[in-house]
């Protein structure tokens, strides 16, 4: 292996990075943009569920019930209805997603028998959802019942215990404010540099194919692991400026904690970094046409980091086989680093199960990438 | 050193290559001198460009053996690829870079060290007749500027063998004569050459002919021994009025065994020349097409590969049934 060679192709690929605007600019608006689609899109907190009201009622304690239902931060009144139908017209339409009903002679009925009831209509069709609802609901209706409950206790001169027997302190670490973008964000990073990275090497052995110049190279004396690191220095470079990009949105925009190191953040980085860069250029590699090789990148980077990293779906709650099918997704790894840097500060020797995972999966794609390339034409 | 010098730059033996069931080369067999210029004639698919893969080490051999700078190249095709340079069919430079960018990185490829690189830089510059365009993207090169930048970035590590695949296809007669100006220093320096046209003119330039058809080579020789050798007969060009009429007439002539138009005349292939001459002319008369004249002539590069074209086709449609 030459160094000479490494740094001749090297510097050749990086005039030609930099004499393309065009693909520049869409190496470093990529990870941009999809960090905000992607940032904003994955939000799995039910917060601001749009509300219907229908008060059959019309007096001062529905109104302290509904009062209720409107200042608590995970519904937002939408629309006071006048009659049932309409409470209907919302519920279908999509406009609310949940309803409450307080029926005719709910005071009356609280006041005589000490128990009455609301009507609770939930859309169903987004099944996570309407059960954080109804739930979120449901407590709402709780508090409102355990204050009249008091309130009539007090008012027959009863003793107040104001005890509770058992409670529960609850303190999260971590995430103590359970927002899911929290660990929502960094496996975003995750992906997006999946993503970006395997598009970035994508096209560059299948390039040279199609416009005729690999048969020229393929005549000299380059061997394939030289002209693998030549080509992807550049790429490495390039992918840092994109991981930059990612880690200082969500940390600057996305306001994720970071708790970790930055040298912890950078060696696990740029060895994911690495990984993917390896699968974009064996893609290439191996499919000699620029438009199959950016395809095929990207259904082979997008699809497992979205399903099998455990950035969307828990690992833990797949069936057994599909969890053994994850460790064969280098983002499942670099998910489980970011998001314990992130949160935990986790140091290198606290990771090191997964970053001995990372490194392992780096260097078998380096070899197998290498190793693809053949220096003929048949 | 002296052995070294003495040996040939090429030996290739009974080489083929079989694509499936199509056999692109077969059996074979030349050598090529140190400093010696070969020309590969042929028709398109006659296997000029896959001979030169194999020897480049592009395509392995499906069967016979070559020598290329004193290595089998199938043991070390690495060490093949140091001493050879290589200019494809297409055009396989780096349009975005400029024309030293290019030998730079060519340099750097074929392993040039970084002390020799300028100087190595500077001759290719100066051979090629590229000053002034050092710095100019290759995008903006006319075809024989980048012909000859193609040319130096093969030549930067001063290969014994250049293989040239067609080099001077698409570039214009003035740029072609230069190029091959060019390949004639290079030879007078040391380096063998093995270059494919179908440009039947540029065989002159060549030192040694070899005309393939169909994967055979078919003829071997100089320009000169080529043009001696026998075409199956003697030729005549005929001279007369309505060639096209006249061409039918004189295909019905016993003895006569092709008629072909060359510019406003026709090429006969006789037996015998002058009593086909005085027979072809008499029955133009005949037929209303009097004042036609018809002398022997020497055959051509081009009359000797049509003739050695056909003679290979026949041969393998007779093979073939």
């Amino acid at each position: 292996m030459k160094i000479r060679r490494i740094v001749a192709i090297g510097r050749k690929e990086t005039l030609q990075v930099l004499r393309d605007p065009r693909s520049l600019t869409i190496a470093l608006l990529l990870p941009l943009m999809q960090m905000f689609m992607l940032g904003y899109g994955v939000n799995l907190d039910v917060k601001h569920i749009p509300l219907c009201v229908l008060d059959q009622e019309g007096n001062q304690r529905s109104q302290d019930l509904l009062k209720r239902f409107a200042a608590s931060r995970y519904f937002d009144l939408y629309k006071v209805a006048a009659s049932i139908a309409e409470v209907r017209h919302e519920i279908d339409g999509g406009a609310c997603r949940i309803a409450i009903v307080v029926p005719a002679g709910f005071s009356r009925k609280l006041v005589d028998q000490g128990a009455a009831t609301v009507q609770l209509l939930v859309d169903g069709t987004d099944s996570n959802t309407a059960t954080i609802a109804a739930a979120y609901a449901g407590s709402v209706v709780a508090a409102y019942s355990g204050e009249v409950q008091l309130q009539a206790i007090q008012r027959r001169g009863g003793q107040i215990q104001t005890l509770t027997p058992v409670a529960v302190q609850a303190r999260v670490w971590f995430n103590e404010d359970l927002e899911s973008s929290y660990f929502i964000i960094p496996g975003v990073v995750a992906l997006v540099m999946a993503i970006v990275g395997a598009q970035l090497t994508s096209l560059t052995i299948a390039r040279e194919w199609e416009r005729g110049t690999m048969e020229l190279m393929v005549s000299t004396p380059v061997t394939p692991m030289e002209l693998m690191l030549g080509k992807l220095s550049p790429y490495f470079v390039l992918g840092l400026v994109d991981a930059g990009i990612c880690l200082a949105l969500a940390v600057g925009w996305f306001e994720v904690p970071f708790h970790g190191t930055l040298p912890t953040l950078f060696f696990t980085t740029s060895l994911f970094l690495s990984v993917v860069l390896c699968i974009g250029y064996y893609v290439s590699v191996s499919i000699r046409s620029q438009v199959g090789a950016s395809q095929v990148a990207l259904i082979l980077t997008m699809l497992p980091t979205t399903l099998l990293s455990g950035f969307s779906f828990p690992i833990d709650q797949m069936p057994a086989l599909v969890q053994d099918i994850t460790y064969l997704v280098s983002a499942r790894y670099y998910v489980t680093i970011l998001k314990a840097i992130f949160l935990k500060g986790a140091t290198v020797s606290e990771l090191a199960v997964p970053i001995f995972s990372l490194t392992a999966y780096a260097i078998v794609l380096v070899v197998l990438a290498a190793r693809a390339f053949r220096k003929t034409l048949d | 050193m002296m052995a070294a010098q003495s040996a040939p730059a090429i030996v290739v033996d009974k080489l083929g290559k079989r694509f499936g069931t199509f056999s692109a080369l077969d059996a074979v067999s030349f050598d090529v001198r140190r400093g010696e210029i070969m020309g590969f004639l042929g028709p398109n698919g006659a296997g000029k460009s896959t001979l030169i893969r194999v020897l480049c080490g592009l395509l392995r051999p499906s069967s016979g053996r070559a020598v290329v700078s004193g290595i089998d190249i199938t043991q070390d095709p690495e060490a093949v690829r140091k001493r050879i340079g290589y200019m494809s069919q297409k055009f396989s430079l780096y349009s975005d870079l400029s024309v030293v960018e290019n030998l730079r990185f060519f340099g750097g490829i074929y392993g040039v060290c970084p002390g020799a690189i300028n100087e190595r830089i500077r001759f290719a510059v100066d051979m090629a007749g590229l000053q002034g365009r050092e710095t100019s993207l290759v995008s903006t090169l006319a075809g024989g500027w980048k012909q000859r930048l193609a040319l130096g970035c093969a030549i930067l590590h001063k290969p014994d063998v250049l293989f040239l695949d067609e080099p001077t296809s698409g570039v214009d007669p003035s740029s072609r004569r230069r190029f091959w100006t060019l390949i004639h220093e290079l030879s007078a320096g040391g380096v063998s050459v093995l270059v494919s046209t179908h440009y039947m003119d540029e065989a002159e330039y060549c030192m040694r002919i070899a005309m393939m058809a169909a994967g055979r080579l078919v003829a071997l020789g100089t320009p000169r021994e080529l043009r001696q050798q026998s075409i199956g007969g003697e030729l005549l060009e005929l001279e007369c009025a309505n060639i096209g009429a006249a061409m039918d007439l004189v295909a019905k002539i016993p003895g006569v065994h092709d008629v072909a138009v060359f510019g406003d005349a026709l090429h006969l292939l006789v037996d015998d020349g002058a009593e086909t001459a005085r027979a072809a002319c008499a029955l133009l008369a005949e037929h209303g097409l009097p004042g036609a004249s018809a002398r022997q002539i020497a055959p051509s590069m081009e009359d000797m590969f049509v003739h050695l074209v056909r003679t290979a086709r026949a041969q393998g449609a007779a093979a073939g049934t």
